[in-house]
């Protein structure tokens, strides 16, 4: 009797404020979009750096013929500066953090580099002597590079070090600031959701203030006259939340994994079962929003 | 059954009291008329007894419950057992008579079946049997005070308080309620009215409290509307 009377209410206030109850589904479908995108990013920002640090190496590139760095003052790096630098990174200090270390000839790197360019023109002119030696070394945390760094800088014979995962870094740091926009207009958005909802449940109070106060006269519970009130605003947002992980699932699955995923295959990509992990926490958020601005919205509205 | 000890209600700082340190008993099962012209208390008195207001000072008792110190949250339980008919009968329009009846019992959760029997035994009570299905602005204005009425008596309560429940009728169906009122009284419930009507109050020869701005200044038993006749 109850429960099918406390429906039978909803039933009635969703209807008879249906364009503010579809105004609040967009608002939350929208705001939950985005607080979605920015966790799928920060998931997709953690999915390549495990993938990515573990190849990332430290590249120490030896002096060339013709090289202006002053390390290189000597000209094209000589054996017994090799044997000093592969020395150098062998040292006690040092050697913990080196997971491995090889040597990549000037040999070696033209042949990389022809495989790499294959059949380009500019490519078929560079010759053994273009390339540049180097050692590379892999790190057991990829983050201590600067340990590496102040062990080879300034010996002779290096020209450069090169921390590869500053070249993903600058990729990260979009990423990271995509994230900040997204949540950004995420944070602006539920502002938005909280006083719609607010302004809907207020209206409703206001358009049922004959049957509540009735309902206070003859003795309804508080929780008896605010909950048709609060499922109003919960169901709505929680329509509005179901929306926002469809949506994402769709942009996951069309956008990302059969897209991005068939033209861009080096990456390790987000996924709809990532999108299970981010789904209940949206479908929380929105129940959440719409409980608080209720609860407070009431106690001003239907007091008794 | 209630019980007012030298209770005063301000409503704006430094106003004149809406009450002036009221004191006052009724009896289980008494039938109380509430005179004095407009703005003398009585509505005030009303709200007092339904914790629609606190008192500013001195203590309310209502059914064995000092009101002061009642939670807010068992409020609710201490209305159920007092029902309330106003001058302006206050019925949702779009529900039936049997439906703004059943309204009452529902809010508080009683079951389906308690509901289908007492609504219609209470309707017939006052006299509105057969007009069920009927809405508010299909009955007469005495029609439509009954069906508050039996809104406010469909739960036993032990109190029913009145707020001019005729001020909107002419004589004859004035009358009808007052006969109404009169039987509920007589199963047990204390009825407390505020009212204009004098014909009403000298013909019943019931207890008149006079309020008069703010202050009680007669209670009489069997007593008339004015104090000079």
């Amino acid at each position: 009797m109850r429960l099918r009377f406390i429906f039978s209410e909803i039933g009635i206030g969703l209807r008879r404020n249906l364009s503010m109850t579809i105004s609040v589904i967009l608002v939350t479908f929208v705001s939950l979009t985005f607080v979605g995108v920015a966790s799928l990013l920060q998931t997709q920002i953690g999915k390549m750096k495990d993938d990515w640090y573990g190849k990332v190496e430290v590249a120490a590139y030896l002096c060339p013929t013709h090289s202006t760095a002053p390390t290189c003052a000597g000209g094209e790096v000589t054996p017994d500066q090799e044997a000093k630098i592969k020395a150098a990174l062998q040292q006690p200090e040092v050697a913990p953090y080196i997971q491995q270390i090889y040597f990549e000839s000037k040999q070696q790197a033209y042949a990389s580099f022809e495989k790499r360019f294959k059949g380009d023109f500019m490519a078929s002119l560079a010759t053994v002597d273009d390339m540049q030696a180097s050692y590379r070394i892999k790190l057991v945390d990829p983050t201590k590079y600067q340990v590496v760094a102040d062990v080879l800088s300034g010996v002779q014979g290096v020209e450069q070090v090169q921390d590869q995962r500053q070249l993903f870094d600058r990729m990260f740091l979009i990423m990271d600031r995509a994230t900040l926009l997204s949540g950004g207009l995420a944070a602006v958005m539920l502002l938005a959701a909280i006083l719609l909802i607010t302004t809907t449940i207020r209206l409703s109070a206001l358009s049922r203030r004959r049957e509540t106060g009735i309902m206070r006269l003859v003795g309804a519970s508080n929780l008896f006259i605010e909950l048709p009130f609060m499922l109003e605003g919960a169901i709505a947002a929680t329509i509005g939340a179901a929306l926002a992980v469809g949506a994402l699932w769709a942009g996951v699955k069309y956008l990302v994994v059969d897209w991005l995923g068939s033209s861009v295959q080096w990456i390790p990509y987000v996924t709809t079962a990532d999108l299970t992990r981010v789904a209940p926490v949206l479908v929380i958020i929105g129940i959440l929003l719409a409980t608080i601005s209720s609860v407070v919205t009431l106690n001003r509205y239907t007091r008794v | 059954m209630i019980r007012f000890e030298n209770v005063t209600k301000v409503y704006a700082r430094g106003a004149r009291p809406a009450l002036d340190r009221v004191s006052l008993d009724v009896e289980r099962g008494e039938f109380l008329f509430l005179v004095g012209a407009s703005g003398s208390g009585k509505s005030t008195f009303l709200r007092l007894v339904l914790r629609e207001e606190r008192a500013s000072a001195g203590r309310v008792w209502v059914a064995g419950k000092e009101l002061g110190t009642l939670s807010s949250w068992k409020v609710p339980h201490m209305r159920r057992r007092i029902g309330a008919v106003f001058q302006d009968f206050r019925l949702l329009p779009n529900k039936t008579v049997f439906e703004n009846v059943a309204f009452a019992l529902q809010v508080i959760g009683k079951p389906r079946h308690h509901i289908l029997t007492t609504v219609p035994d209470v309707l017939e009570m006052v006299g509105l049997a057969g007009k069920e299905k009927r809405r508010p602005h299909e009955l007469s204005g005495g029609e439509q005070q009954r069906v508050a009425i039996a809104r406010a008596f469909v739960n036993r309560p032990d109190i029913l308080l009145a707020d001019e429940p005729t001020g909107n009728l002419d004589p004859t169906t004035s009358l009808g309620i007052m006969r109404l009122l009169d039987r509920i009284n007589r199963t047990g419930t204390t009825v407390v009215m505020a009212t204009h009507d004098d014909e009403i109050v000298d013909q019943m020869r019931k207890r008149v409290v006079e309020l008069d701005t703010g202050a009680l200044v007669r209670d009489q038993s069997r007593g008339v509307y004015g104090s000079d006749r």
